[in-house]
């Protein structure tokens, strides 16, 4: 294997990912998953911009920087700011034991990387091994929104599996058009904001932001 | 390439390994100490205290069996072996084929079985407290070791040391991306098998919460001088480990004189950034609960298991 620069480093930002996507998985307080997250967003606008310089397509850098505006910048402000609000900023997840969700996280990474093999080989794209990494991270945020009980880091996992679907977009096709991110942009902005809403909500209901207590809604 | 010169480097790398392996733990504590806004000890500290225990007068328990007595000398020498083994300043030295990592890892857990038996040995509840947390690390502790350094080997196509440096850095450069699991991976080992921070705190004697010091709660002067010199040669071999894998650059050819001299400036140019960076990540974190340690260990085995999917998803 001998790649060119970009290749490699491409494969090391999709890597990054993985890595952070996991670290992700194992974090127990809303802060540091805050922090993580923007941590990934950075590593996703390199990545893009890397991209956009080795396949010259100047629309990735726009992307790249909105990625950054957005993912690195904006998200994690709201986010901080609505914890501050909300005061979780220090709350530690009760976590349902954190190996066995690590374990079922290697079970998707595999099943990820058998699933985007045989896609990978006909791709005729630069990136495309770097399909299966943004499967499984992908698959790993979905894990994440699943395993966690409190709303805020179900929504951490629901932006972090936007981060993975956008790679994955960026490493297949080099990119969807300026439209549709610019949509699916404005999309994850709004969605933030309203669930920045329904934390509130939820907590002036069942005084907690245990998504558990929504099963009790039923009447009696 | 003539044996003589190889001998002669080989003999010169064990000999400085050991003779700036309490340098190493010195400079650690002092970048501690100026991060926790102290003065510090002064790097020279763990020379001074090596000075005044072998000075001092041996006591034994009474109930003391000769393993015991032979322990500080067993583990002194599984470690200085250990950094005669790792390419430090060299590679083909005469010492390297006769161990592969794994081989490598073994005598790291030889050198672990002794001192639990020691301090199981006059039979007081430290040690035996101790004894038993170390082994319980310990267990969880080589599979991710060995996962690591598997990751390595798998890029190299080889488990000795040597094979993996030339692979590595002696060829052009390349990115693995599976190396960031490896080396996230081996930090936190290295953190755990060296009584770190987030495992075990080295400058702690609160009873709960000590590892390492409550094994070796009962040795004095001679004996204790060997152990402490000998956790400090462990935190220079692993730091020595991590370098051959992830940072081989600058290690000689063994015979090459102007080699050996960049190699000796790039080794304390690495210990010194390698020696701040864990002072500054001791620094930042805090020591966690003895049950999260199986986590946090079993975290590091399931990310060097990554780094070898990764390998052979990128970069077959």
């Amino acid at each position: 294997m001998n790649l060119p620069l970009y290749a490699q480093l491409i494969n090391l930002f999709a890597a990054l990912l993985l890595l952070l996507a996991f670290a992700m998985l194992t974090q127990r307080r809303v802060l540091s998953l805050i922090n993580l997250f923007a941590l990934q967003g950075f590593v996703l606008a390199l990545s893009t911009a890397v991209v956009a310089w080795s396949t010259h397509q100047s629309h990735l850098y726009y992307s790249a920087l909105l990625t950054l505006a957005l993912k690195v910048l904006l998200l994690p402000w709201i986010l901080h700011r609505l914890i501050r609000a909300l005061n979780v900023r220090w709350d530690v997840e009760p976590l349902i034991n954190i190996p066995a969700t690590m374990l079922v996280g290697i079970m998707l990474v595999i099943f990820a990387f058998n699933l985007a093999t045989p896609i990978a080989q006909i791709a005729g794209t630069i990136t495309r091994s770097t399909l299966g990494i943004a499967t499984a991270s992908i698959l790993l945020s979905f894990l994440m929104m699943i395993t966690r009980r409190k709303a805020v880091s179900q929504v951490i996992g629901f932006l972090a599996m936007e981060n993975g679907l956008f790679f994955a977009a960026t490493s297949t096709t080099y990119g969807m058009p300026m439209v549709v991110e610019l949509g699916i942009a404005l999309d994850v902005l709004v969605a933030t904001l309203i669930f920045g809403v329904f934390f509130f909500q939820i907590r002036e209901t069942f005084e907690s932001l245990d998504i558990h207590h929504l099963e009790k809604l039923k009447e009696r | 390439m003539n044996p003589a010169s190889e001998t002669v480097f080989q003999v010169l790398q064990s000999v400085l390994v050991v003779l700036i392996a309490p340098l190493v733990l010195g400079w650690v504590n002092q970048c501690r100490a100026w991060l926790q806004n102290r003065s510090g000890p002064g790097i020279w500290q763990p020379y001074k205290v090596l000075n005044k225990l072998f000075h001092k007068d041996a006591v034994l328990a009474h109930n003391a069996s000769p393993l015991f007595r032979a322990t500080p000398y067993i583990l002194f020498g599984c470690m200085w072996l250990a950094v005669g083994i790792v390419p430090v300043l060299a590679t083909s030295l005469p010492f390297a084929p006769a161990a592969d990592v794994i081989a490598l890892v073994g005598l790291f857990a030889l050198a672990r079985v002794f001192v639990s038996l020691a301090g199981m040995d006059i039979g007081t509840s430290f040690g035996t407290l101790g004894a038993r947390r170390e082994m319980m690390i310990g267990f969880l502790a080589e599979p991710a070791m060995l996962m690591t350094l598997f990751t390595a080997s798998l890029i190299s196509q080889s488990t000795s040391l040597v094979t993996i440096v030339e692979t590595l850095g002696q060829n052009e450069f390349i990115i693995y991306p599976s190396m960031a699991f490896a080396a996230v991976a081996f930090l936190m080992v290295l953190l755990a098998e060296n009584a770190r921070i987030p495992i075990d705190n080295p400058s702690t004697h609160l009873e709960l919460t000590m590892i390492h010091e409550a094994m070796i709660l009962e040795y004095s002067a001679r004996h204790l001088a060997l152990v402490e010199w000998a956790s400090s040669l462990k935190l220079t071999a692993y730091f020595a480990i991590g370098f051959a894998i992830f940072a081989p650059w600058g290690i000689a050819r063994a015979g090459d004189w102007i080699g050996l001299l960049i190699a000796i400036g790039a080794l304390v140019v690495k210990l010194a950034a390698a020696g701040a960076g864990l002072a500054l990540l001791e620094t930042v974190s805090a020591k966690m609960r003895i049950f999260r340690a199986p986590e946090f260990l079993g975290t590091a085995f399931l990310l060097a298991t990554l780094g070898m999917l990764t390998h052979f998803l990128l970069e077959q």
